[in-house]
């Protein structure tokens, strides 16, 4: 038998987090440090998954199968395709920023809060979900996938309500009341979602006999296993709700805000770089390959909301008073971004997709953790505190603002080639939401240089005047996501070439055919 | 001989990140490692330049592939280059004129704490417009398109200190992703129709018809519309030409270079260069030519009422482009003299900017003509070269503009019918106010008695003449000014150059050439005589007076601002502030409210604050449990 890989990138940041967390409060310095040492081992486990993975081998390689619970048709299956291999490697890769940006965000106060609590468990808690985000990419029995993508509430739960932005406005009797709403929130929506899911799954099982997702989608193909329309439909709308919570999916959307406001910066990202990124990367396996009629059947509806997202969450960007949720009601846009490519149902829109999944964790990484140092610096998340800071911190102002245009999509960084993508691929079926959806560009150039504006430029307000510039720490965090935003727009090959030949295998899971150009068409 | 043409983008692309990741230790440097790989730039042109003349006529073509960029089924685009006559001339421009007012830019910069950042910027313009004229595909064109769209944000607000400065780049930027949209959407029609957007594919070669050839006109006029659209944002055509006033915040240098000579006459370029496409979308042609005509007059209108000398230049640059436009639009008739003007105009503009960049140098960077006056004794050299410029661009015989403006009013009869006797008759009433408006600059400046007085803390300003370093770039322009269109016009050079892209025709002049060169020198001299009657005679007040209800709706860019301010910025911020109240109660209530009533989730919600994780835990038990029970019960059916 060899190396179990798959297994061993999931179970090290696991063990990680119970060691991480059995540290003596006294030595937290040496629990970050061993969180740190965990992130990036876990980093070279999803290099060599990268590299060991073959694109145009099998679907799913590196597969481990054991039975488990035997009476139920459950198995511990796991295996990756193209899509899960860039989304593991994005998730490996962003936790050692999140840990290194959050060095100092669960450090006790001075002040000795009550409700403040161990240092040590905030980095476990990271670890945490970091294996049960990776272990959700890589399973492919459903409900091996269903316990882990329902279990990371509970790490996220605690994140947001124990470990909050201590920038707040208020008492901190009131901020703590605030946190622990966002963090209730977060945890109903997606656990109503969960337990949709979970009715789906069980009726699944009732019709298919099994939780094997290759067994079923190979019965769905080649016919064997029909479900009548009806069934379908149900089924795959309960999926599909609890994966457009998470997503999150307009009118689904208003968790986020929150959450990400009361976070802190690096968990901020943590939620929308790498957990919701599960919800859309199961849009794409699961809703797809289990329930490709019904997928059809919904698009429509889908490809609306999807639009509306992406419109109105960079209109709510616009109006945003607070950095954080400015960030998130972006996100909420982008996410639009990702589900209208999914279901345009082209091979550029679901490669667009999927690329938009890395490229997006990594913008709003460069973006949100900049924001934190900035925000630390000052002590408010509001923007109308800010200004000038250009002045005192360009480095700190160029890093946000290079953060700023890969949110927008600067042509040259790496967003804009997953957007283009995207955009193009929704446009080649759906002309009218294509041109509707470029708006978008539009106001997120207008969300992003209003935010620049007010903060960076104009005169140097007093509470910033003697703000310092980035530390090499906070250094060390921003200019690889920054190289990487650079490098991957110019040469984005690696990633494609990846994603490429799996998208082509969900297109024909769904039986769908690009649009063929207008000339050749003629021909 | 190829792998110099991504050399010539490297350089100042290397230039740019040494400048603006180097920190403090290159700020004694920063200006001439900047100045230097611009000139290097310019070096690889001349040297591509010479070999292109070398070959025949039909094979001036060099074409360089890099790498794969986005390879994904069914999509293609590359990191590839294409140089034919069309992108070198744009290369010789950009270069060189870049390579001037880098010159002159240590000059005028000399006391910025931060000019070596300003020299990174400058260079990663010159990097992105390369870029974007040596591209061989839209998608590519489209990252120089936007690159050079992000350095003209970054300075214009260089002084960002000044909240009018960022203000205006960010209105640059917002209204020229507006015109992206087109550009984004023309791409994406290509694609869906044509299956690439390759240069070379979609249009053709003079060998080879491209894939336009068997398209329905209905797609091409939607393609060319949206190309139209791009271009009208990136060169202030109206109506997305209200970026550009503002835009004069930035360094005059910049004004120069970006906002006068090449960034802002890229419109023209992508319209040139799609010019297969726009043959074959007569409607979106006719388009092209109003959108032409509307602004040459709009430009020449505002540009008479601004009395600050940037505006007025600026003013001035919307009606030339405006110009090119229009010649563009009326297809093989007009390509070439779009281009021959965008060069032309090059160079006088870019010394005419230079020049207010030097009047404002020694004037305390005062910016109000009213309160110039007789600067000519003190700054004879910035006089005599902007003097050049000025005949230059009022068409004076044997200048520069006189060659291209003529041939332009020319073609504009050309098209024939009562659409050539409309675009002519504009041409020529903008060519009147031309010279009227820049008499008025002129006098304003360099003639009558002296009207500055101390500023509030009693400095006068002492003019004085500008440094070397500055003159030396303004008197290298102004021969351009002066001998460029003799250059290119006798003996039709510049048509015989790039004929073998553009196409020629000669369409149906309806009068000899020889009678529209007389109009045209007849109205300019009626312009200047108006111009001097109102400047020269009269002493010019330091208040402007109130002036008739056109002179202040020019003043205010003929209301177009105060329309956007009041529909899109008003109405845009009622839009988004409603939708934030929506957001709050009803998208946010409605969703909880009914999570609440349909799940009793407020009661468990308390609870669950309470005691969370137990709850939790009896849901996923009680979620497995019914689990088991439903699949025992299907094991006994």
């Amino acid at each position: 038998m060899s190396f179990p890989l798959l297994t061993a990138t999931a179970v090290l940041p696991a063990v990680g987090a119970i060691v991480t967390a059995a540290v003596p409060a006294a030595r937290r310095t040496a629990a970050k440090w061993l969180a740190l040492l965990v992130s990036l081992a876990t980093l070279a486990l999803a290099i060599t998954v990268m590299v060991r993975f073959d694109p145009d081998g099998d679907r799913y390689q590196l597969t481990e199968s054991h039975a488990w619970i035997a009476d139920f048709g459950v198995r511990y299956e796991l295996g990756v395709d193209g899509i899960a291999v860039a989304l593991i490697a994005l998730t490996a890769l962003l936790i050692p920023f999140i840990i290194l940006a959050g060095w100092h965000d669960a450090d006790p106060l001075e002040t000795g809060n009550r409700r403040w609590r161990p240092t040590q468990g905030f980095f476990a808690l990271i670890l945490a979900v970091e294996a049960m985000v990776i272990i959700s990419f890589e399973a492919t029995d459903v409900f091996l996938f269903y316990i882990f993508f329902e279990a990371m509430l509970i790490p996220m739960y605690f994140l947001i309500g124990g470990f909050g932005d201590r920038a707040h406005a208020g008492t901190d009797e009131n901020a703590a009341a605030q946190r622990s709403y966002a963090a209730v929130k977060f945890l109903l929506y997606n656990l109503v979602g969960g337990l949709i899911m979970l009715a789906a799954v069980i009726g699944l099982y009732v019709v298919a006999g099994n939780f094997s997702l290759q067994e079923i989608a190979e019965a769905r193909a080649n016919g064997s296993l029909d479900m009548a329309t009806n069934t379908e439909r149900w089924l795959f709308l309960g999926f599909f709700f609890a994966f457009a919570v998470k997503a999150p999916l307009w009118p689904l959307h208003t968790w986020l805000p929150n959450a990400m406001g009361e976070a802190t910066a690096p968990v901020a990202v943590l939620i929308t770089a790498v957990v919701d990124k599960v919800g859309t990367f199961a849009m794409l396996r699961f809703c797809l390959q289990l329930f490709p009629e019904a997928s059809k059947w919904a698009t429509p509806a889908i490809l609306v909301l999807a639009l509306i997202s992406i419109i109105y969450g960079a209109l709510l960007a616009v109006g945003q008073r607070d950095i954080k949720r400015l960030v998130a009601y972006a996100s909420i846009s982008h996410f639009g971004f990702i589900i209208l490519g999914i279901f345009a149902m082209t091979s550029q829109g679901q490669s667009g997709a999927t690329l938009y999944m890395v490229n997006h964790g990594i913008s709003t990484a460069a973006l949100m953790l900049v924001a934190g140092f900035l925000i630390s610096r000052r002590g408010s998340r509001l923007i109308a505190d800010y200004g000038g800071v250009q002045k005192v911190a360009p480095v700190l102002a160029g890093t946000f603002l290079i953060g700023g245009l890969a949110t927008l999509s600067l042509p040259g960084l790496a967003p804009f080639v997953s957007e283009f993508l995207v955009l193009v691929g929704t446009f080649a079926r759906y002309p009218v939401i294509g041109i509707i959806a470029t708006f978008g560009i539009v106001l997120a150039a207008l969300y992003v240089l209003v935010l620049y504006q007010r903060t960076m430029t104009g005169p140097v307000k007093p509470e910033v005047a003697s703000m310092p510039d980035l530390r090499v720490r906070e250094l060390v965090v921003v200019a690889p996501l920054v190289v990487l935003l650079i490098f991957l727009g110019v040469y984005p090959k690696p990633v494609t070439d990846i994603v490429d030949p799996a998208v082509k295998q969900t297109m024909s899971d769904v039986q769908k055919k690009d649009p063929q150009p207008e000339v050749e068409a003629a021909k | 001989m190829e792998n110099l043409i991504a050399l010539l983008i490297a350089a100042p692309l290397l230039g740019a990140a040494v400048l603006l990741c180097g920190g403090r230790r290159l700020d004694a440097v920063g200006h001439w490692i900047g100045t230097a790989l611009a000139g290097a730039s310019f070096v690889f042109g001349a040297v591509l330049f010479v070999d292109l003349l070398g070959k025949d006529a039909e094979h001036r073509t060099l074409t360089q592939h890099l790498f794969s960029w986005i390879p994904v089924e069914g999509f293609q685009a590359d990191i590839a280059f294409h140089l034919d006559q069309l992108s070198m001339t744009f290369v010789l421009l950009i270069t060189g004129v870049g390579s001037l007012i880098h010159l002159y830019s240590i000059g005028y910069m000399e006391h910025d704490e931060r000019r070596r950042r300003f020299f990174g910027y400058l260079n990663l313009f010159l990097a992105a417009m390369l870029l974007l004229v040596l591209a061989d595909n839209y998608l590519l064109l489209y990252v120089g398109w936007e690159g050079v769209g992000l350095a003209s944000y970054l300075l214009i607000g260089f002084w960002q200190h000044k909240p009018s400065a960022a203000t205006a780049a960010k209105k640059a930027f917002l209204v020229n992703r507006v015109g992206d949209m087109g550009l984004s959407i023309a791409i994406m029609l290509m694609f869906t129709t044509f299956g690439t957007f390759a240069f070379t594919p979609v249009l053709g070669t003079h060998e080879a018809e491209g894939l336009v050839g068997g398209t329905s006109e209905a797609t091409l006029t939607g393609i060319a519309l949206m190309l139209l659209l791009a271009a009208c944002g990136k060169s202030a055509q109206v109506p997305l030409q209200s970026w550009l006033g503002d835009a004069m915040e930035g360094p005059t240098p910049v004004s120069a270079l970006i906002h006068a000579a090449t960034m802002v006459t890229a419109g023209v370029y992508l319209i040139v260069r799609s010019g297969a496409i726009f043959n074959a979308a007569p409607d979106a042609q006719l388009v092209v030519t109003i959108v032409g005509a509307v602004t040459l007059l709009f430009g020449a209108i505002v540009g008479c009422a601004k009395d600050d000398i940037k505006k007025a230049l600026a003013g001035s640059t919307m009606s030339q482009i405006g110009y090119m436009v229009l010649a563009a639009g009326l297809g093989p008739i007009g390509y070439v003299f779009a281009i021959m003007h965008l060069v032309t105009h090059g160079f006088f503009k870019a010394g005419l900017f230079l020049g207010a960049g030097s009047v404002m140098h020694g004037m305390n960077d005062e910016v109000d003509m009213r309160k110039y006056g007789g600067l000519r004794k003190y700054m004879p050299v910035t006089f005599v070269t902007f003097g050049l410029g000025y005949l230059a661009i009022i068409g004076f015989p044997g200048l520069s503009g006189f060659f291209s403006k003529d041939k332009i009013i020319e073609a504009a009869f050309a098209k024939g019918g009562t659409e050539g006797w409309i675009l002519g008759g504009c041409a020529l009433l903008g060519a009147a106010i031309t010279a009227y408006y820049m008499t008025r600059v002129m006098l304003m400046t360099f003639f009558g008695e002296k009207r500055w007085q101390p500023d509030e803390n009693g400095h006068e300003p002492h003019p004085h003449e500008s440094p070397k370093s500055m003159t030396i770039p303004m008197i290298v322009l102004a021969f351009g000014s002066v001998f460029a269109g003799g250059v290119f016009g006798v003996g039709d050079r510049f048509l015989h150059w790039l004929e073998p892209i553009t196409g020629h025709d000669h369409g149906h002049p309806p009068i000899s050439a020889t009678t529209v060169t007389a109009a045209t020198v007849a109205v300019m001299v009626i312009g200047v005589t108006a111009a001097y009657l109102q400047y020269g005679r009269r002493p010019v007040p330091v208040v402007a007076p109130r002036g008739s209800l056109l002179t202040r709706a020019a003043r205010r860019d003929l209301l177009q601002d105060d329309f956007n301010h009041v529909v899109l910025v008003r109405g845009g911020e009622h839009l988004t502030r409603s939708l934030v109240y929506v957001d709050h109660t009803l998208v946010d209530g409605v969703v909880n409210g009914t999570a609440a009533s349909v799940g009793g989730l407020s009661g468990r919600m308390r609870r669950l604050q309470n005691g969370f994780a137990r709850s939790y835990a009896v849901s996923m038990f009680g979620g497995a449990a019914v689990l088991v029970a439903a699949t025992l019960l299907m094991r006994a059916v």
